[in-house]
């Protein structure tokens, strides 16, 4: 009887990761195959409509590039991204670095400052924003994207630095000072270059922030040419009540991949970062 | 020797000695990063704050001091007031079955099992893939014709295709439909802070309490929840916050419909203060998440504060 319990209880184990992994990965099953379906296999409900019931077919991926501003939406991204990682690396890092050092609790508490606005929501920043964005001639432009997003990927980034450099040792500097090295100097020979794996992370996640966003790219931008990949893809391919399922699922997957690859690589970083306060 | 004697006697740039000094060369390394968070939030964010206390839309930018007009207005409005109750339900609806999928899920991520990692980058993916995205496939998924939850349950014989639901044009199904797809883009993160708080717990710990007498529920109720509480909390905290400003899954989802059924704050700010241009009462009906957001801030810090002490 014993073993017919266990056996019974390794049967429910199972059926409960079968569940959580359907629970997740359904939907981007249903993107993946959608995005390869002919339209006369996706709308003929006579069909099973969990598998192919045609040979899969390129046609949504091709009309996605020929027909549609995809290509252009992915360039949009893809500079938006890399100049937003430039700036805040180029604010996050000095900031993360002077927080870490600082002396007794005010560094701490500057960085927890500094971190609480992460919580202030876009929802109750695009109103103002758009008027700034607007007084700056950036409306309908992507580099307003380009200006706003670091408002969430600097203190997000600041505060998962702070947390790298305060286990970076302090001797290491002072090596370097005591060699004669100013204070900058060993912060860029010395600490910068043994933080590279903290840089790295900050890197990918601030690319991934910014592919992920969505309120601010709505709010700012209505011209097709100037959206970013998120946008365009959830906005652009929907024409009046006529939905192109197939090219919208297909241009979600191409979209989606690059992110989910980068955090099932980096996930164990992010949350370090993100409860970086609360486990030590 | 000779090398440190060389440098010292060459004689320091004056820029090089004010670089050495450790609060000026501090101060000058924070701000940048501070300067550009006060310049585009602390600034916007005052600026909110005095939009809804005046009469300003894009077609009429005057900045004409109203008082509380504009939050009288909008709390006058039964679409309002639904609003803000329906903010209330898709939060906590879906931060609650979130939260029970995370548990469950993170209890069974503890034990190991062949391909385990495979399973957790597949329960990774509802967070990490750009939330419009997936939402967007939850629109096929709910489609009122194409369906594959219809497709199935008629394939059961659970309904029947006449009177198969309509997941997106029916008021309550349309809400049930967004808690459900934002507490499944949540659950994963709930599992992750699950696992990063109950790994954290030292072994010796749970096993004393076992040698001392302590049952399966008393260490999970007495010891583990108690420990686990500050890091899950700051986990809700993020949540919260980030359901109750949303405004993407209901905009791409419902957009706001049926008839204002699963309307929410951010939402609406969208709609009043963005597509029809008044600026004032967008800001006004924005505002109304502030208190929550201040307490929950609160909440946060207080948790950060007690694990130095």
């Amino acid at each position: 009887m014993p073993k017919l319990l266990a056996a019974a209880r390794e049967t429910g184990f199972y059926a409960a990761v079968l569940f959580f992994v359907i629970l997740a990965a359904f939907p981007f099953y249903w993107m993946l195959i959608t995005a390869f379906k002919t339209n006369a296999d996706l709308y003929d409900l006579s069909n099973i409509p969990f598998w192919f019931n045609q040979w899969p077919t390129l046609e949504h991926v091709r009309y996605l590039f020929t027909q549609t501003l995809f290509a252009r939406w992915l360039l949009n991204s893809l500079i938006i991204g890399v100049i937003v990682t430039a700036i805040t690396l180029v604010t996050a890092l000095p900031a993360g670095y002077a927080l870490a050092r600082m002396t007794g609790r005010s560094g701490e508490s500057l960085g927890i400052a500094v971190f609480m606005t992460y919580l202030v929501p876009p929802t109750l920043l695009f109103l103002p924003l758009s008027r700034v964005v607007s007084m700056l001639g950036l409306q309908d432009s992507m580099w307003s994207l380009v200006l706003v997003y670091p408002t969430f990927t600097i203190p997000f980034c600041t505060w998962l630095l702070m947390g790298f450099f305060k286990a970076v040792p302090r001797e290491i500097e002072e090596a370097a000072v005591v060699d004669g090295c100013s204070i900058l100097g060993a912060f860029v020979k010395m600490v910068l270059p043994v933080s590279l794996p903290g840089i790295l992370t900050v890197v990918i996640f601030t690319f991934t922030l910014t592919l992920q966003e969505f309120i601010y790219a709505l709010t700012f931008i209505s011209s097709s040419a100037q959206k970013t990949i998120t946008l365009g893809v959830a906005t652009d391919l929907v024409r009046g009540d006529i939905y192109y399922w197939g090219e919208l699922m297909a241009g979600a997957l191409i979209a989606s991949i690059p992110v989910a690859i980068a955090y099932s690589l980096f996930l164990d970083r992010f949350i370090a970062g993100i409860t970086g306060g609360a486990v030590k | 020797m000779v090398a440190i004697a060389e440098k010292a006697a060459r004689p320091a740039s004056r820029l090089q000695f004010i670089l050495d000094r450790p609060g000026v060369l501090g101060a000058l390394f924070v701000s940048p990063a501070i300067l550009y968070v006060l310049a585009l939030v602390g600034v916007p964010f005052l600026l909110a704050i005095y939009y809804s206390l005046s009469a300003f839309t894009i077609y009429s930018q005057s900045y004409r001091f109203v008082g509380l007009r504009n939050f009288v207005d909008i709390v006058n409005d039964p679409v309002f007031r639904q609003t803000l109750l329906n903010t209330f339900v898709f939060t906590f609806g879906s931060q609650i079955l979130g939260l029970i999928l995370g548990k469950f899920g993170a209890l069974m991520l503890l034990r190991p099992f062949p391909g385990r990692k495979l399973v957790r980058a597949l329960i990774i993916l509802p967070w990490a893939v750009p939330v419009a995205l997936a939402t967007v496939a939850w629109e096929w998924m709910f489609d009122s014709l194409y369906s594959v939850i219809n497709w199935m349950l008629i394939a059961l014989g659970i309904i029947t295709r006449s009177h198969a639901p309509n997941w997106l044009g029916t008021p309550d199904l349309a809400m049930l439909c967004v808690i459900v797809v934002n507490a499944w883009r949540f659950f994963p993160f709930a599992i992750v802070i699950f696992l990063a708080g109950i790994t954290a717990i030292p072994q010796d710990v749970l096993d004393a309490a076992t040698v001392d007498g302590a049952g399966f529920w008393r260490r999970n109720y007495q010891i583990i929840l108690p420990m686990i509480a500050p890091i899950v909390v700051v986990g809700l905290v993020f949540g919260i916050v980030f359901t109750f400003t949303d405004l993407s899954i209901v905009y791409l989802l419902t957009n706001g419909g049926p008839v204002n059924a699963t309307s929410v704050l951010g939402y609406e700010g969208f709609q009043v203060g963005i597509i029809s241009g008044d600026v004032a009462h967008g800001a006004a009906i924005s505002l109304f998440m502030l208190p929550l957001l201040f307490v929950l801030v609160l909440v946060m810090l207080r948790m950060i504060r007690r694990q130095e002490i």
